[in-house]
């Protein structure tokens, strides 16, 4: 273990150190060191190292902190009998240069925070709206031109945001129905209308819920995987790998995304409107309304218009969930927290977007009288 | 500690069999490493240097025979004994690993604030005086996004010192690097290993950088899955007897082996 004494002594002092300096020894000497110091301002100080038997960088630096403490003329800092081998670690620093704090990260007003925020939104902003227009194009582009189409990336995308997202789905709209059934049977029992439950779910749930939570449910779960992908082969230099090869990323990675992600948004949808229903059915069995009566109110009530109104806004949906993904991924900056940093994002834009392109729909909806 | 002698072994290899499933990578590899000394792990491309050294630093483990580090074997090793040999080495990666939401003088704090009671500026200072002996002083609040690939080696290297270890593993730590920043990188490993008596065991092609700074190294091969030349490097490159290692050492193609 490492040692401190002081020593005082007419004309000057002395701090004895011994043992072993090494960074577990020198952390509970350092503040005795910075005292002993300080409590001699004004006379001349050596620092006795005789005892010394090993010293690393973590000695080194206690001495460079006792070095570079500024100190009137007359009373500096001595370091004296540091064996030959230690000294030359010690040598190889310039005390004083320590001496001003190292550079801290330049902080930001607050005005230019505001300004750098206003710029970044522009241009994330602009950066969209390029990305629509490149996406758009490429995805016109596939569309006349089918064969040039990467199918097998395709079917290997719809494998994994559509078929392997049916349990999530299936979950959640179950759930969805059997919740609103309940609820709503429990009000509407009290005027003996429970029957009406079967207008209300098919309504709801073609229309709005189904595709909405099906839509939110994508967005966390294929979006974040899209950024994610995306994100990790920008990191990895893949992205720049296939510029250079002259195959566009967005062609080559967006396109596919996009295709086989809203391909199988439309057929999720359906198929969570459906397992919703069965769960409004099951509960109404509780309520005593058998699903022969269930079926024919619900059909007799939501026309076809209703739920192709659904689809259509889900066709919607899947585009934008694949998309925003795919740009977040693009806009991965470096390092392994940025990747997660673009996953969220576009978890975030998506469910924003979604709700917002929900809204769009409802307003034209009314408007066209569907 | 002290003067323990030049002769004590540090790192001891026994009998090291490594693989993945049904593929071994080196069989049979046995070989010892004292104190104070460079030694170099050298091979062709795909020979398992790395593999190696993942075994050293107990990343992997062996499929048989032992790696022991101050006569402990880390692959056995538990709780605060295995605590207690991870503390007694520093590992620069080859691409750097450095914790990329970090800055570099915060990357070289970590391990002093988790494993020591220095005060907060003395941590920076020390810091400062690492990132100095790579020659990145002042570059401390950079992030490694900001800075390239050479210097991110170097601040690497920087934190597998930050607690100045008796052993420091070294995988590849020239390349990429200018000749010049790799000629200061040697005469860095120069002088820790003879005045600290630091031990470092590095993973290199670079032929100069091997006959300026190895005390010893050994040849791995893809064939034979295990050493094929042991000994001083000078040595190796004028008097081997396998051709291999002369072509390796000469620097020529092996045209038929």
């Amino acid at each position: 273990m490492a040692s401190l004494a002081l020593h005082e002594a007419d004309g000057g002092a002395t701090i004895a150190l011994g043992g072993r300096l090494d960074a577990y020894s020198v952390g509970p000497l350092w503040s005795t060191a910075r005292a002993a110091l300080a409590s001699h301002p004004r006379t001349r100080l050596t620092v006795d190292c005789r005892a010394v038997d090993y010293c690393d960088g973590a000695g080194v630096a206690l001495l460079l902190d006792m070095l570079r403490q500024p100190r009137p003329a007359g009373a500096e800092v001595r370091i004296d009998g540091l064996a030959e081998r230690f000294r030359s670690l010690l040598d190889q620093f310039d005390p004083k240069s320590f001496a001003e704090e190292a550079p801290a990260r330049p902080r930001r007003g607050f005005i230019e925070r505001v300004g750098i925020a206003g710029t970044e939104f522009w241009a994330d902003l602009r950066g969209q709206i390029a990305f629509i227009g490149e996406a758009t194009s490429a995805l016109a582009y596939a569309l006349r031109h089918p064969r040039m189409l990467r199918w097998r990336d395709i079917l290997y995308v719809a494998e994994e945001a559509g078929v392997n997202a049916l349990p999530i789905v299936a979950l959640i709209g179950f759930l969805m129905g059997v919740i609103l059934a309940f609820q709503s049977a429990i009000a509407m029992k009290q005027f003996g209308a429970e029957i009406f439950v079967a207008n209300l779910l098919s309504l709801s749930i073609l229309r709005e819920l189904g595709p909405l939570m099906t839509a939110i449910l994508l967005a966390g779960r294929s979006g974040a995987a899209f950024a994610a992908e995306i994100g990790t082969m920008k990191v990895n230099q893949e992205i720049d790998a296939l510029t250079t090869m002259g195959l566009d990323p967005v062609k080559f990675l967006v396109v596919t995304r996009v295709l086989a992600a809203t391909a199988m948004t439309v057929p999720l949808v359906v198929f969570s409107d459906l397992v919703g229903l069965i769960g409004g059915a099951l509960v109404m069995l509780t309520f005593e309304i058998p699903i022969a009566t269930y079926y024919k109110q619900a059909v007799s009530f939501a026309t076809l218009t209703d739920f192709m109104g659904g689809l259509a806004k889900s066709v919607v949906f899947g585009v934008l969930i694949a998309g925003i993904g795919c740009l977040r991924g693009l806009q991965t900056e470096t390092g392994a927290s940025a990747v997660g940093i673009s996953a969220t994002n576009a978890v975030v834009s998506g469910i924003i977007l979604i709700v917002f392109v929900d809204g769009v729909f409802a307003v034209v909806y009314y408007y066209l009288g569907i | 500690m002290t003067a323990a002698g030049q002769n004590e072994v540090v790192i001891r290899v026994e009998n090291l069999r490594t693989g993945f499933d049904d593929f071994i990578v080196h069989e049979n590899v046995s070989f010892e490493i004292r104190r104070g000394e460079v030694f170099a792990i050298l091979g062709g491309s795909g020979c398992g240097k790395t593999v190696l050294l993942k075994h050293m630093i107990g990343l992997y483990r062996p499929l048989a025979g032992r790696v022991l580090i101050s006569g402990e074997d880390i692959a056995t090793a538990q709780g605060e004994r295995r605590l207690a040999i991870l503390r007694r080495f520093g590992v620069m990666y080859q691409l750097g690993a450095l914790f990329g939401n970090m800055t570099l003088l915060e990357n070289i704090r970590l391990p002093l604030e988790e494993y020591t009671s220095l005060p907060d500026d003395a941590m920076d200072l020390l810091a400062e005086t690492k990132l100095r002996l790579v020659n990145l002083g002042g570059a401390g609040h950079r992030t490694p996004s900001e800075i390239s690939g050479g210097m991110m080696k170097r601040a690497a290297i920087a934190r597998a010192l930050a607690l100045d270890p008796d052993i420091v593993f070294l995988d590849e730590p020239s390349g990429g690097l200018d000749p010049v920043t790799s000629a200061e990188l040697d005469q860095l490993v120069l002088r820790l290993s003879t005045s600290l008596g630091i031990t470092f065991v590095v993973i290199t092609h670079e032929l100069p950088s091997i006959f300026a700074i190895a005390d010893r190294c050994i040849m791995l091969d893809k064939r034979a899955k295990g050493i094929i030349a042991e000994g001083r490097p000078a040595d190796l490159r004028d008097r081997s007897p396998n051709p291999r290692v002369r072509h390796f050492f000469n620097r020529e193609a092996e045209s038929e082996a």
